[in-house]
């Protein structure tokens, strides 16, 4: 059943040969680079295109994508990528990022719109487009506070409160902003403790951040109350956009009181996650913080959009050239193709999914906190764990049924966590059998637990050994004599 | 308007009305009343897919089907149809990070494919499965510099590409780092003698070749003068020149990064492209973001995992080595499916290519008057810098109503710099490069 794929190296044959390129069309000049720069023979593989095609097509079948089948996987919303996003990005495929302005004047008009749609969806005055991932948005967000502070002479203000629910990504974006993280506990239900925060907010205050709807899928009920402390005490609050999927036309953070924020495109917006990026995460702020955006902006200038490189108190550059624009192109055309009521209806779906989830999975998993939720909720094994099942046995035994499992052990707030968003693109079928498995497992989980402890079993692998990886790295494949040319 | 929403209307209506929830407004209870939207957003109506496809329709791009003539970081090279058709496949594009190890052994597989091919290409020992750009490399190897001596101060080569520099100061504004640039020689090159008076307490120095300028430089002899001096190396490549040209391991660089874009990217209007970072094993342990390890299942078969992972934001937060969560996956299997599909001998030929070809063009500019080479002494791979007397930027419009794109005016980045920053690569024809040449020596009459 489970039979070895061959590394790419190792289907190498020396001579074959793919693509090539037409002959020489200039005359050949000798002696252009010294002896001593030249290279030798690349150990590289030599293959023919059917091989090259029947790999990264055995490879493909080894993986699951959102087009295989339901993947619940919590924070990461993992939606339905539309097929007609993923072509208009060859309108754009073979412009050079440094033409002159003229040349790139499309470009900048879909930038400048993005950004006018994003400011319209989270309340915020302007975005840079430039961060190509969420946490690069977290840092870059976080260089904008820290200038702030600094424009006004605040150097004291070096704290930022960061509630231990949070994104990993948030205490090591604020390390590498030069800030000190400092961690606030949550309530247990994954909200913010109030009086904590009072109490944790004083003159070194330089912010907050904060993930709204909470890692745990709650909407924080205080939220009005938090900023306004954060602000009385002089900071500025940041908002994690990873769960905006919950609440877009619902609830803008720019009016709850967040001064900073990022938004995953490939998460709300609809763009491939790439099997781990590409990404982007453009960076909104309020007014008053837009002077320390990333350089160059893109502005609008006698009615055309242009990037404006005249920002003396920006922070800099945080990437080369114009952000991942691919990206932005795909979220530009969902947007443009949902509108406003679209936008409302997917996230309305998404809660409801959530909930329609939770209410048939509370039975025979524990819930750590009751009440409707939002995009997404947190369960745990409960009682399952006197069986010696865990989280993990759980996860593994879904993929067995044809899903891909929940985040596992997220928030570490929760302990042995199993977090679930469906988003609303998945089908109540589609749901009716993600219920279904999760009961099956549950009860196989009372009745033969050890079945539960040795899957998955249908993948191409079983589970990997992570120890010894991590103990004894194997990072690259060895080079072996038949490697040689 | 387009809706992805899977269920309709009436099932909604149902699923509400089976979880025992009145209607759709009760879902959404805790938003305090205050931070309610009251109103539709102010967003257009949605649109159909026909609607949309004619609003990307209308967007005038036709600079993208110009000869071009510039590279400064982005190239334009051909792309085996090949590379793209694999890369259509959704169970890659459509799959999140490989947590789940069982059901992401392709992406896995590919990745620590990837993580092998730049190292045999740059002859480094290790290799991340990317981050975001060549000039994200650049920044977090200070950081990678700076774990791995303790030491703040990082020398760079003022002949690294500008948004690169740019990109590492914004990086270093509020963490300690002590940047110290490296001014270079009348021939292009990285100044070792003002290097020297420098590399007192410093992490390391990092120098391209070719630099932004075109010109190989001497990694061998940068390598050596770092180790000479106690501090570490790191060489930013074009990984397409490596082709051709002697690796940064092979001559003791302990850090290899760059841009990897050349291997089958498209240009794209800047992004995404491929941030890579190889290095030498000892420093394996100070590299960012994600890494795919090998390991075995219970069974003995071979399996991928990401590995190394106390390294990383989610395990260490703010004690992570960055904090980055993600890498440019499907980049990275561009690259890779590139470089299956030239293998070594279609590499070597386009390394050759762009090497003849923009020394073609090379010759034909420098015999119009009006333009002199500025590091004719310098060896080059397939860009350089020529001075022109007059205005780059009013040259470059005529030569786009002739059809062509011309050279990078080096005053984008540095007022007042008369240079031309050329680049051919192995898609020009010779027809294209003479018509070029004619279009220049006309334009400057």
């Amino acid at each position: 059943m489970r039979k070895p794929y061959k590394l790419i190296f190792e289907k190498h044959c020396i001579d074959r040969r793919a693509a090539d390129l037409p002959a020489l069309d200039v005359p050949k000049m000798d002696g252009l680079v010294p002896q001593a720069c030249l290279g030798e023979a690349l150990p590289l593989p030599s293959l023919s295109e059917m091989d090259l095609v029947r790999h990264y097509t055995g490879l493909s079948r080894r993986n699951f994508g959102v087009d295989n089948g339901s993947y619940p996987l919590g924070s990461c919303t993992m939606k339905y990528n539309p097929k007609l996003n993923e072509e208009l990005t060859a309108h754009f495929n073979d412009l050079h990022p440094l033409l002159d302005d003229d040349a790139l004047s499309a470009a900048y008009e879909l930038q400048f719109a993005l950004d006018r749609a994003l400011c319209a969806v989270c309340g915020m005055d302007k975005f840079t487009l430039q961060p190509a991932a969420g946490a690069h948005g977290e840092l870059t967000g976080l260089m904008v506070m820290r200038s702030y502070h600094n424009m006004r002479q605040d150097f004291l203000r070096a704290e930022m409160l960061i509630p231990d629910a949070a994104h990993g990504t948030n205490p090591a974006s604020a390390t590498m902003a030069g800030f000190k993280a400092v961690e606030l506990k949550s309530l247990p239900d994954g909200g913010v403790d109030v009086e904590a925060l009072k109490q944790a907010v004083s003159e070194k205050t330089a912010g907050l951040m904060l993930t709204n709807p909470n890692t745990l899928g709650l909407f924080e009920k205080n939220i009005l109350e938090i900023t306004q402390i954060v602000h009385d005490a002089g900071g500025l609050v940041y908002y994690d956009g990873a769960n905006i999927n919950a609440i877009m036309g619902k609830a803008r953070p720019g009016d709850m009181g967040f001064d900073v924020m990022h938004v995953n495109l490939h998460k709300s917006f609809g763009t491939p996650h790439g099997g781990g990026g590409p990404g982007a995460g453009p960076v909104g702020v309020k007014k008053e913080l837009i002077p320390f955006l990333p350089a160059p902006l893109i502005m609008k200038k006698n009615g055309r959009a242009r990037p404006d490189y005249d920002r003396p108190l920006s922070i800099g550059r945080v990437k080369a050239f114009n952000g991942n624009f691919g990206v932005l192109v795909k979220a530009y055309a969902y947007i443009l193709s949902l509108g406003a009521d679209g936008l409302r209806e997917a996230s309305e779906a998404a809660v409801l999914n959530a909930n329609y989830l939770r209410h048939y999975l509370k039975d025979v998993y524990e819930l750590p906190y009751d009440g409707l939720c939002m995009h997404e909720f947190v369960l745990t094994p409960g009682a399952l764990n006197e069986q010696g099942i865990h989280n993990v046995d759980i996860a593994k035994a879904l993929i067995d049924y044809g899903y891909h499992p929940p985040t596992i052990s997220f928030p570490l707030i929760v302990r042995e966590a199993m977090m679930f968003e469906p988003t609303e693109t998945e089908s109540r079928e589609d749901l009716d059998g993600l219920i279904y498995a999760l009961r099956q497992i549950a009860e196989t989980a009372k009745t033969d637990p050890d079945s539960l402890r040795s899957a998955p079993l249908t993948t191409p692998v079983g589970r990997p050994d992570e120890t010894r990886a991590a103990r004894n790295p194997i990072v690259i494949a060895p080079l072996s004599s038949s490697d040689r040319l | 308007m387009r809706s992805y929403v899977a269920n309709s209307k009436r099932e909604m209506a149902e699923m509400l009305n089976a979880i025992g929830v009145t209607d759709m407004d009760a879902l959404f209870m805790d938003i305090p009343w205050d931070a309610r939207c009251k109103r539709q957003l102010s967003l257009d109506d949605g649109k159909s897919e026909i609607e949309v496809r004619r609003k990307f329709d209308a967007y005038d791009t036709s600079a993208a089907r110009l000869p071009l003539f510039m590279g400064a970081g982005a190239y334009r090279h051909y792309i085996p149809a090949v590379v793209p058709a694999l890369l259509a496949r959704s169970e890659f594009y459509t799959a999140y990070t490989p947590y789940q190890a069982e059901m992401s052994q392709g992406m896995l597989q590919g990745i620590f494919e990837y993580q092998t091919y730049m190292c045999r290409l740059t002859g480094m020992d290790v290799s991340n499965a990317s981050v975001y750009d060549g000039a994200t490399a650049c920044a977090e190897t200070m950081i990678a510099l700076r774990a791995a001596t303790r030491k703040n101060k990082i020398l760079y080569s003022a002949a690294l590409h500008p948004e690169y520099i740019q990109t590492m100061r914004t990086y270093a504004r509020f963490t300690g780092f002590e940047l110290v640039e490296i001014p270079f020689t009348e021939n292009g090159e990285t100044d070792l003698m003002y290097a020297v008076r420098h590399t007192q307490a410093a992490a390391g120095m990092i120098a391209a070749s070719p630099n932004f300028y075109g010109v190989i430089e001497d990694i061998a002899q940068m390598a050596d003068f770092s180790h000479t001096a106690g501090i570490l190396f790191v060489t930013v490549s074009n990984p397409l020149s490596l082709g051709l040209l002697k690796r940064p391991g092979d001559v003791g660089a302990d850090f290899c990064v760059g841009e990897g874009q050349p291997l089958g990217i498209p240009l794209s209007a800047g992004g995404p492209y491929l941030g890579f970072m190889a290095a030498n094993k000892t420093y394996m342990r100070n590299l960012p973001g994600r890494i795919v390890g090998q390991t075995e299942d219970a069974w003995g078969n071979r399996a991928f995992v990401l590995t190394l992972q106390a390294r990383e934001q989610h395990i260490r937060r703010e004690k992570a080595s960055s904090n980055i969560c993600s890498n440019q996956s499907l980049c990275a299997l561009t690259a890779a499916m590139y470089l299956g599909a030239m293998g070594p001998a279609g590499l070597k030929e386009v390394a050759l290519q762009c090497l003849q070809k923009a020394h073609y063009l090379y010759d034909g500019i420098h015999s119009i008057p009006a333009f002199a080479a500025r590091y004719p002494k310098s060896a080059f791979f397939h860009e350089f810098v020529t001075d022109y007397k007059g205005d780059a930027i009013a040259l470059n419009s005529k030569l786009k109503e002739k059809g062509f794109i011309g050279g990078l005016p080096l005053c984008r980045y540095f007022k007042g710099d008369t240079g031309l920053l050329f680049c051919a690569t192995e898609v020009l024809t010779r027809s294209e490069i003479d018509g070029f040449l004619n279009a220049l020596e006309v334009a400057v009459k």
